[in-house]
């Protein structure tokens, strides 16, 4: 699973592309967000919490049609499918690999897009707290988004068709996490739920995940 | 004899060949008594006027919206347990009656909303709820037909069934955490005090029940005009083979 899981990110780091993109792609929303909106600093910090947390949700679903895509196209899933580990096992890598690659540069840099759509100061520690919690939800979702529509060919609107409903529950609990934060509330309860939905997603998902790519292989 | 006979296709459009009709005839009276009651012969409420006759659709197609989906998870599970393929089709065939029971709901609703609450939409919890019910049903749909091989198909539209359910679920108690409801309780529950008058309460149950069957009606005809669409393509495939 370790092995995987580096391959993953070896892949990831030196093919391009998919890396960086998700980064830009989350800067690019908070640069064009203000300049659609207006620049009134009021207006902005009212809606930074959800327009981070959406933009965040977006840019992880650019990357997912490849998390499993690639590998059947040339085979290695089917490889990865006899080999000695649990598809559910491989599932989780490829998940985690996918969170490393797009999930935590996300949460690292969105204090600084905090700072351009002029969040208030007391919600950026909740921000990155919040989108640490929350982006493994997002990426094991996505893993089973992607299982589920890896033998389609051009699948990527479906497969976002798929995923962006199920996103919905971290979504709420998320951008909640960051508003109340920003209000200077009690947000331990938004937290707690965000929490136990990526647990309750990160325990059950892989399974129906696999499932979805045993049937595929077929 | 048990309900296991009828995963035989040959036995399901049997029965369903005899049942459909008097199923037919009943759900057109059922409809047609509870509408013609439901808006013609009730009095206007006191502050709703007679834009209260609204419910008599609102409320059994958002009903059955929800009922809909809970019968394509059996469907599934059955699908994905004991491998029937009669039950996969029905859970395919549920899902745009599903879709057109949710829409009917948002529609009226919608029409209800914006001369009594004075809008067309609010972000209210149940609302939203049924907004993302709306896309839930748009996703299954979309996946049965993007993909070609038929058990594959069926396979992962179960999966996503299940794990749909969950999250829909889920969403329906997040949204509540997320904005304070404008919608109404419930007020057909069996075991509470303030219910809505009997006067509209019983045009309303046989508008109900018209909807239920209405639904398995529909669902019938679409599960066999399913199995029969599976049976042409056998044929046609044995004719390319030949």
């Amino acid at each position: 699973m370790i092995a995987l899981f580096l391959r993953d990110l070896r892949l990831a780091f030196r093919a391009g592309g998919g890396f960086g993109l998700a980064l830009v792609f989350f800067l690019l929303v908070a640069v064009l967000v203000p300049l659609g909106v207006g620049p009134q600093a009021a207006t902005l910090a009212l809606i930074a919490p959800g327009i981070l947390w959406v933009a965040a949700l977006l840019a992880c679903l650019l990357t997912l049609d490849r998390l499993f895509a690639l590998d059947f196209e040339d085979g290695s899933l089917d490889l990865l499918a006899t080999a000695p580990i649990p598809m559910e096992g491989v599932v989780l890598a490829k998940a985690a690999a996918h969170w490393v690659t797009t999930g935590l540069p996300l949460a690292l840099a969105s204090p600084l897009l905090a700072l351009l759509l002029q969040l208030p100061g007391a919600a950026y520690a909740m921000l990155v707290a919040s989108l640490l919690l929350g982006t493994p939800a997002l990426s094991v979702i996505g893993a089973f988004g992607a299982a589920l529509t890896v033998g389609v060919k051009r699948g990527g609107l479906l497969l976002s068709l798929l995923v962006l409903p199920l996103y919905v529950p971290t979504l709420i609990f998320g951008a909640e996490v960051v508003r109340r934060a920003g209000e200077g509330a009690d947000c331990t309860a938004p937290l707690a739920l965000l929490a136990g939905v990526t647990a309750g997603a990160l325990a059950l998902l892989p399974y129906a995940a696999a499932a979805a790519i045993r049937v595929n292989l077929r | 004899m048990s309900i296991w006979e009828y995963a035989n296709p040959k036995r399901f459009m049997d029965t369903t060949a005899r049942l459909l009709p008097w199923l037919t005839v009943f759900a057109a009276l059922c409809l047609s008594v509870g509408l013609v009651w439901g808006f013609f012969l009730t009095p206007d409420d006191y502050k709703q006027g007679s834009t209260v006759r609204i419910i008599y659709l609102h409320v059994p197609a958002a009903m059955m919206a929800i009922n809909a989906w809970v019968m394509m998870l059996v469907a599934s599970l059955i699908w994905l347990i004991r491998r029937h393929h009669v039950s996969a089709l029905a859970a395919r065939a549920a899902a745009p009656v599903g879709l057109t029971f949710t829409l009917i709901a948002l529609i009226t609703g919608a029409l209800w909303g914006q001369p009594m609450w004075g809008t067309w939409w609010a972000w209210d919890p149940r609302l939203t709820s049924f907004l993302i019910l709306f896309l839930f049903y748009l996703g299954y749909i979309a996946l049965w037909q993007a993909i070609e091989d038929a058990d594959a198909a069926a396979d992962l539209t179960s999966v996503l069934c299940m794990v749909g359910s969950v999250f829909a679920l889920l969403s329906r108690y997040a949204v509540n955490f997320w904005n304070q409801g404008l919608h109404q309780g419930a007020s057909l529950s069996l075991d509470k005090e303030e219910n809505v008058s009997d006067v509209f309460w019983q045009p309303l149950v046989i508008c109900i029940a018209g909807f239920i069957l209405l639904f398995v009606v529909l669902v019938l005809l679409r599960t066999r005009t399913e199995i029969r669409a599976r049976r042409l393509q056998a044929l046609l495939m044995r004719e390319r083979m030949a």
